[in-house]
């Protein structure tokens, strides 16, 4: 690499996403690698060398782009979690765009193929054990349909992932994400007096945003294939991350909370469904061992500088 | 008889050995990081303050007795079992109490509860700030594994729901808890609980458990009519020798059946010998 030219090729979905945008400034940085974004959405303020098609993963446009590149990886970011899109719309975009990506990728020979699942997908429930491994079933849909798409979406690759031998498939289930990023939790996190339920406070596990892209890093090696949580520097009580960012929190009993947030949701005043208050009441953590001990993945971020790191704004 | 409480009462003001619950507190060994919580959400300064409560329950109203501290090793990873009866689980406080004010190095008992307690508002992190943890066999796995203390109810929620008629009367023993102690190779200490049996003298109502869903709903003959508060009856906790077994954790429950039967038989004789032992269920 004495010339620094790139010699592989990666294709990053959702690469106008703000985590998106992370991964790919930490993909640009590395030594070697041609980025190719693929999204709906426009990429403003993209460095010239990153190559960005404004396309639908189901298009004739998107298998062009496999087909006439020699691609080295797959980074599949563009899973679509919008609680407000149509219910539809949104399962013909995960589910199908997911698998005409796999299709490609076996198609024009992708050696390796990274999926961004989420460790969302065990779902928070009262009998969880306190870690859960890669192991544990993927429970989130049971009280949770809009995370059916999600659960659809790791199954998908899971099973790519043994059904396409020649692939080096890693499915990432990392726990929340924060940083500056869009989701559920930094969403929450960002609230100045935040609603919390009367009488629980679940122990929480929280990823920086960085920390995920280095982890996508350590994926996109040769050889390592496999399902793997990515965990944070550590587990606290919700209650300390919001005395840390000094949040003020709403105290509201459970039953009371679901009908306030589902009208609250109706009326378009808040975006989180009513089935997502389980998030605030249940243990959701994973067991990291494994990403440790055969990625090498270890989070770079403390506890507190993480946690800070949830008022960044996006 | 009323002479005779009095005399009682005036005992108690000045019974009861000096207790420094904030340096016992400081001399348990917890895993925590900086925000001081551990994996499981045990915070050191909540339980202080919840020992220090169970401190007074278990010194002046249930006037514990202990015997057989000696037995329960003050290091390393152990897997303590007992009976369980009393409509409340009071039994578990009196032995995680036993352990951390008895023996001359405190222990921390982490004992399994049932699923629906993190569903119970407050109870749900309470519980979990003072060490206990849900009843699933991984995070028992895991405890056990960093060598920890677990308490086991092998009886379940078919012991601590058992009606007044069947007391002292030891339900089925699951044999969860021999697979974790084989697999782990951890001893297994017997405990024997006298006195949670009269706490809530209750029958079960089945027609109102049917209608409220839950397993079983047991009611007193006293007001509130529903086991709210305990009777100040004594408590007698009695701990075997560690019993030690081999085997491969995975044999078939009837293999393991056995060896669950031995570790029943041993808390049963302890019973029976508590009972026989005991002069009176208030004193």
């Amino acid at each position: 690499m004495s010339s620094g030219e790139p010699t592989k090729t990666a294709v990053i979905t959702g690469i106008s996403g703000r985590l998106g945008r992370i991964v790919a400034r930490r993909l640009h940085h590395a030594v070697g690698w041609r980025i190719v974004g693929l999204d709906r959405r426009p990429m403003p303020g993209r460095p010239k060398d990153i190559e960005h098609h404004e396309v639908d993963l189901r298009s004739k446009k998107a298998r062009e782009i496999f087909r006439a590149n020699q691609v080295d990886a797959l980074i599949h970011l563009g899973v679509m979690h919008d609680p407000r899109a149509r219910p539809a719309e949104l399962y013909s975009w995960n589910i199908t765009g997911t698998a005409k990506l796999l299709e490609y990728c076996q198609t024009y020979h992708v050696p390796k193929v990274v999926l961004l699942s989420s460790a969302n997908v065990y779902g928070p429930r009262p009998d969880n054990p306190q870690f859960l491994t890669e192991d544990a079933p993927l429970l989130a849909a049971q009280r949770f349909p809009a995370m059916r798409d999600l659960v659809e979406i790791d199954h998908l690759v899971s099973t790519f992932l043994w059904r396409a031998r020649e692939i080096d498939t890693v499915v990432l289930r990392p726990t929340h994400i924060v940083g500056p990023v869009h989701n559920a939790p930094s969403n929450y996190l960002r609230i100045e007096r935040p609603p919390v339920l009367l009488g629980f406070d679940p122990m929480v596990q929280l990823v920086h945003a960085l920390d995920v892209a280095e982890a996508i890093m350590l994926a996109l090696a040769p050889g390592r294939r496999g399902i793997y949580n990515v965990v944070g520097p550590g587990e606290v009580p919700l209650s300390a991350v919001l005395h840390e960012l000094g949040r003020a929190p709403r105290w509201i009993p459970h039953p009371l909370a679901k009908s306030v947030l589902g009208l609250a949701f109706r009326l378009g005043f808040s975006s989180f469904p009513v089935a997502e208050l389980d998030f605030i009441r249940y243990v959701c953590m994973i067991d990291g061992r494994r990403a440790a001990a055969e990625l090498g993945y270890r989070p770079r971020f403390g506890l507190r500088e993480t946690i800070s790191a949830a008022q960044e704004v996006p | 008889m009323a002479v005779s409480v009095l005399s009682r009462l005036r005992q108690l003001r000045t019974s009861g050995p000096h207790d420094d619950v904030g340096a016992r507190t400081q001399a348990l060994v917890v895993h925590g990081n900086e925000f001081g919580f551990d994996p499981f959400g045990l915070s050191r300064q909540s339980l202080e303050a919840a020992m220090t409560v169970a401190r007074l329950v278990y010194r002046y109203y249930f006037r514990a007795e202990c015997h057989g501290i000696e037995n329960l090793p003050a290091s390393g990873r152990v897997v303590l079992v007992s009976n369980h009866s009393g409509q409340l689980p009071f039994d578990a406080l009196v032995i995680g109490s036993a352990c951390f004010l008895e023996p001359p190095q405190p222990r921390l008992v982490r004992a399994m509860v049932e699923f629906f307690v993190p569903t119970v508002p407050f109870a749900s992190y309470l519980f979990a700030r003072w060490g206990q943890i849900t009843g699933t066999p991984e995070n028992c796995r895991r405890l056990l594994a960093a060598d920890e203390a677990v308490l086991v109810f092998p009886e379940g929620a078919r012991g601590i729901s058992k009606p007044f008629s069947k007391r002292y009367q030891l339900a089925d023993f699951g044999s969860g808890f021999m697979r974790l102690a084989l697999e782990a190779g951890a001893p297994i200490v017997p405990v024997a609980v006298i006195g949670a049996e009269e706490q809530a003298p209750a029958m079960n109502a089945k027609i109102l458990a049917k209608l409220f869903g839950v397993p079983s709903f047991p009611i007193v003959p006293y007001p509130p009519f529903v086991a709210a508060v305990p009777l100040p009856v004594k408590y007698r906790v009695y701990f075997g020798e560690p019993m030690r077994f081999t085997g491969d954790p995975d044999d078939d429950d009837d293999d393991l059946a056995e060896r669950v039967k031995t570790v029943k038989n041993r808390i049963e004789s302890m019973i029976h010998m508590g009972l026989r032992g005991r002069k009176h269920v208030f004193w």
